[in-house]
């Protein structure tokens, strides 16, 4: 098939950018989305001309490096699927795509449709961890941990730090991220002791990048490529809120 | 003796020999560790832990890694799990039988204290790992699930559904974010090590480009840890993630720290088949899965064009099964890849152009039911779907053998030390634990292993013997180092030619999956040595890549990688050639048993092929370390 393609260009980060078009060629259905951009890259370096910069690294929807716009939707739309795993048989010959980089104050572009997320590991820094040092562990297990709790820690756990939520949020709020960052370790018995702590530091950083405020659309469930839930989100809340408490009555 | 291949493997009984090594070695009082700095390139499981660990302990650390967080590095892929000698099943596992299957598996060509130590702490990740909040699985009581892997009798490996990798990344990324946090390492994200500084004998520093505005610049330390992960993508179509390289190991190698068994490559039996010429990269299908998939062809040549459901029971050819039938489905990994291409080289194979066998499920479904098999394995499912638009399911999955690990690596010491002091390597990037093939679940095991439990114990020990004061930033040493980086960078850039470096990386990938891949001869092996030095010197002299040095420029970042797999593929299949014997995932069709399994030549080759950079277009010279087994016979391996 033959495809438009309409892609965000911008020299780097201070430069304005635009969208620029060309025509991809002879796509085959069994092509990964960033592989037919492989192909217009190489047909670009052929020409001598500058290819276009996007992230990616593992391909196989792991590593949350790829990070596209696509037609308007992060990852492009297709349930559970990061860009990288998104195939060409889903589009149709003679289509028009248009290719944007995350958007969100907190992400700024670096280049084309590379952006700097780094937001997101300085949310980790502030307290998305248990305080253990290595060595002196308990045999792992001396603490049993009920299986549904075990299954709900690996369903927030299974984040892949993308920042599609943050793109696709209108407030371009990193809540779902967050929250499942939180969640993950105050679900977890190993988890309790820094919950609330957690859960305020975390939430406090948030904020400190630039990231907007949740008004519970739930749109970034919807783009999330590992299908997070909007119910970890309450669930932070919650522990927010009574750290908040307990701050203002006890003092950290 | 002082010879540069002294293992320093401590004296005394296997099972006391970290123990009593642990109380030998020196320490570094707490009040000095502050004063060391350490320089870790790479922030996977081996990178991430040690940086961590290193940090915890009192050590300054500098931490550097190409992509844009640490949290990204290629071991988030790994799927299936991770090893332990735990015996929760009551099954009869023990710390001998993981350090014997290890052994066994790698066709006896590890060195044996590595390993045992390896076994030992292998108890002890998991403990750490599960105090860090890794979401294991759990059975309904609220203890850890096990489940079997290729190349085990007893169910030993831990897991967190099909995203093990990740889950203990997370956990070792969150230990560093701590540290990070405390002060205590400084991260360096999207920045890549260009070379290795060496002053006086001793690994002292790096020299590194930031990614994004391509500056040049270099870091004195006490000491360089690379856990910079394997070369599988030498192949250029293998598991590996885009950004996986060889450039620093090739460049320590460059700068006198030796390579070794570098022929020692795993094909993983389990991986999606190549549809196209587009293909950027195979996809692994976890090895797990073999645990209820069952591998068949069909019987006859004629049937492989017809759909698998329409094949009886008695037209099907379950190989493996047929083959081992010990371990069956299990069988070790480099013996099921080749079974696999035995079939399809017969004209069995089924799918586009006849490479492939089918995983099927349909048994399990019966026995077990769709919910079970979902549970297990519904994110592989959903990923096999996504890539080939089949639901296994409905039709059993289509696989194929590609490139997935490397066993060889750096040389290094029973310290994790180079030959190069100060020189560590861990993980991946290093030769020692895994022999001549890697049993599954295992390389997260060591890549743990190496950077919380045993770095952190034997780099003091160089501290406090060595007693060499870190080089000052304005040694001249670094601005050399510095501008010869920034005259190969200028170099590629001055080219100006018209092929690109992914056409001439395809073309290697495909000269060496052919002659040096899953099966090797000698003919084959000396052919692809005319013609490795004839593609390097097209690369030099036409490759197209636009841009500056001065920007981001992922064309240039890609371009030093595929200039040092040019070079580096050569002492690839020099080792390759070298070594007459099968053993493990090298298999010379010239060393074979009537049945065709790995012929190995314990007489002549119980050994590891250390090989010394003697200058650009010079033969490098092979240090052979005898591999000395003072527990274990040397015996044939044997899975049937």
């Amino acid at each position: 098939m033959n495809l438009t393609l309409k892609i965000w260009r911008q020299k780097d980060a201070t430069s304005p950018g635009a969208f620029v078009t060309y025509e991809a060629k002879e796509v085959l259905a069994d092509m990964s989305f960033l592989e037919m951009l492989d192909v217009v890259n190489e047909g670009l370096l052929a020409r001598g001309e500058d290819p276009i910069a996007f992230d990616s690294d593992c391909r196989e929807g792991i590593c949350g490096m790829c990070s596209l716009v696509i037609n308007g939707v992060p990852h492009g739309g297709h349930r559970g699927t990061a860009t990288c795993q998104l195939h060409m048989r889903h589009f149709k010959d003679g289509q028009t795509v248009n290719i944007e980089p995350w958007r969100a104050r907190a992400f700024p572009i670096i280049k084309d449709l590379v952006t700097n997320r780094s937001a997101f590991d300085r949310i980790i820094q502030a307290g998305g961890f248990v305080s253990v040092n290595t060595g002196g562990a308990p045999d792992g297990n001396a603490i049993p941990v009920p299986k549904d709790a075990a299954e709900s820690a690996m369903d927030a756990a299974a984040c892949i730090g993308c920042g599609a939520c943050v793109a696709t949020c209108k407030n371009a709020s990193a809540m779902l991220f967050v929250a499942a960052k939180v969640s993950h370790l105050n679900l977890l018995p190993q988890g309790q002791a820094e919950k609330h702590r957690r859960a305020l530091s975390m939430v406090r950083q948030m904020d400190l990048e630039g990231f907007g405020n949740c008004t519970v659309t739930g749109a970034c469930e919807v783009v999330c490529p590992k299908e997070i839930s909007l119910s970890f989100i309450a669930k932070m809340n919650r522990d927010y809120g009574v750290g908040a408490l307990r701050e203002m009555t006890h003092g950290q | 003796m002082n010879s540069p291949l002294d293992s320093r493997t401590p004296s005394g009984p296997l099972a006391q020999k970290w123990d009593k090594h642990k109380f030998d070695l020196k320490l570094i009082n707490p009040a000095n560790k502050r004063k060391f700095d350490i320089l870790v390139v790479g922030s996977g499981l081996a990178g991430a832990s040690a940086a961590a660990s290193l940090a915890e302990l009192g050590y300054q650390v500098k931490c550097f890694c190409f992509q844009d967080s640490p949290r990204r590095a290629h071991s988030i892929a790994a799927q299936g799990g991770i090893n332990a000698a735990k015996n929760y099943q009551n099954d009869s596992d023990s710390v001998y039988r993981l350090f014997y299957d290890t052994i066994k598996g790698g066709d006896f060509r590890s060195r044996e204290a590595n390993v045992y130590r390896l076994a030992q702490v292998s108890a002890n990740i998991i403990d750490q790992c599960v105090a860090q909040g890794v979401p294991f699985a759990r059975e309904y009581g609220g203890l850890l699930a096990n489940r079997s892997f290729g190349g085990a009798q007893v169910s030993r490996t831990f897991y967190a559904r099909g995203q093990t990798g990740q889950q203990l990344l997370l956990g070792a990324y969150q230990a560093l974010c701590r540290q990070i946090a405390a002060g205590t390492v400084h991260m360096f994200p999207r920045t890549e090590m260009l070379d290795l500084v060496v002053i006086d004998g001793h690994a002292k520093g790096l020299v590194v480009r930031d990614l994004l505005t391509g500056q040049i610049s270099s870091h004195a330390g006490d000491a360089v840890v690379l856990a910079t992960g394997g070369y599988a993508n030498v192949f250029f179509l293998s598991t590996n993630a885009k950004g996986c390289n060889v450039t620093a190991t090739w460049r320590a190698y460059k700068k006198g720290a030796f390579l070794a068994n570098p022929c020692y490559t795993q094909i993983h039996p389990t991986c999606i088949p190549v549809s196209g010429e587009h293909q950027s990269k195979l996809t692994l299908m976890s090895e797990s899965l073999r645990n209820d998939g069952r591998v068949w062809v069909p019987r006859r040549k004629e049937d492989v064009a017809k759909p698998p459901a329409s094949i009886p029971e008695s037209d099907r050819d379950y190989f493996l099964e047929r083959k081992y039938p010990s371990y069956g489905n299990l069988a070790p990994r480099d013996i099921s890849s080749r079974a696999a291409k035995e079939v399809c080289d017969e004209g069995r194979g089924v799918g586009p152009g006849g490479r492939g066998v089918y995983l099927d499920f349909s048994d399990a479904l019966q026995r077990l039911g769709k919910k079970v098999i979902i549970e297990r394995y519904g994110n592989l499912f959903d990923m096999y779907e996504r890539i080939t638009g089949e639901n296994p399911l409905l039709v059993p999955m289509r696989i194929y053998p590609a490139a997935h690990y490397t066993m060889g690596g750096s040389w290094v010491n029973y310290d994790l030390m180079s030959n190069l002091p100060g020189l560590f390597v861990l993980g991946e990037a290093n030769f020692s634990d895994h022999g001549a093939n890697r049993l599954g679940a295992s390389a997260l095991m060591q890549g743990l292993a190496d950077g919380y439990f045993v770095l952190p114990y034997t780099i003091g020990e160089y501290f406090a013997s060595a007693k060499r004061a870190r080089p000052s930033p304005s040694h001249p040493e670094f601005k050399k180092c510095e501008e010869s980086v920034q005259a190969s960078i200028n170099r590629l850039l001055a080219i100006k030619g018209r092929r690109t470096a992914t056409s001439l990386h395809r073309e290697l990938g495909r000269l060496l999956w052919e002659k040096c891949g899953m099966a090797r001869n000698e003919a084959g092996l000396n052919e692809a040595l005319r013609r490795i030095p004839e593609l390097r010197q097209e690369f030099w002299s036409n490759l197209s890549l636009p841009g500056t040095n001065g920007e981001l420029n992922q064309a240039l970042e890609y371009a030093g990688r595929v200039a040092d797999f040019m070079e580096f593929a050569e002492l690839l299949c020099l080792d390759a050639l070298h070594r007459r014997e099968s053993c493990g995932g090298h298999f010379r069709e010239e060393f074979q048993t009537p049945d065709g399994e790995a012929k190995r030549d314990d007489e002549h080759f119980a050994y590891v092929a250390a090989w010394e950079y003697q200058g650009p277009n010079q033969p490098p010279l092979l240090h052979k370390e005898p591999l000395v087994y003072e527990e274990l016979h040397l015996s044939t391996r044997s899975y049937k």
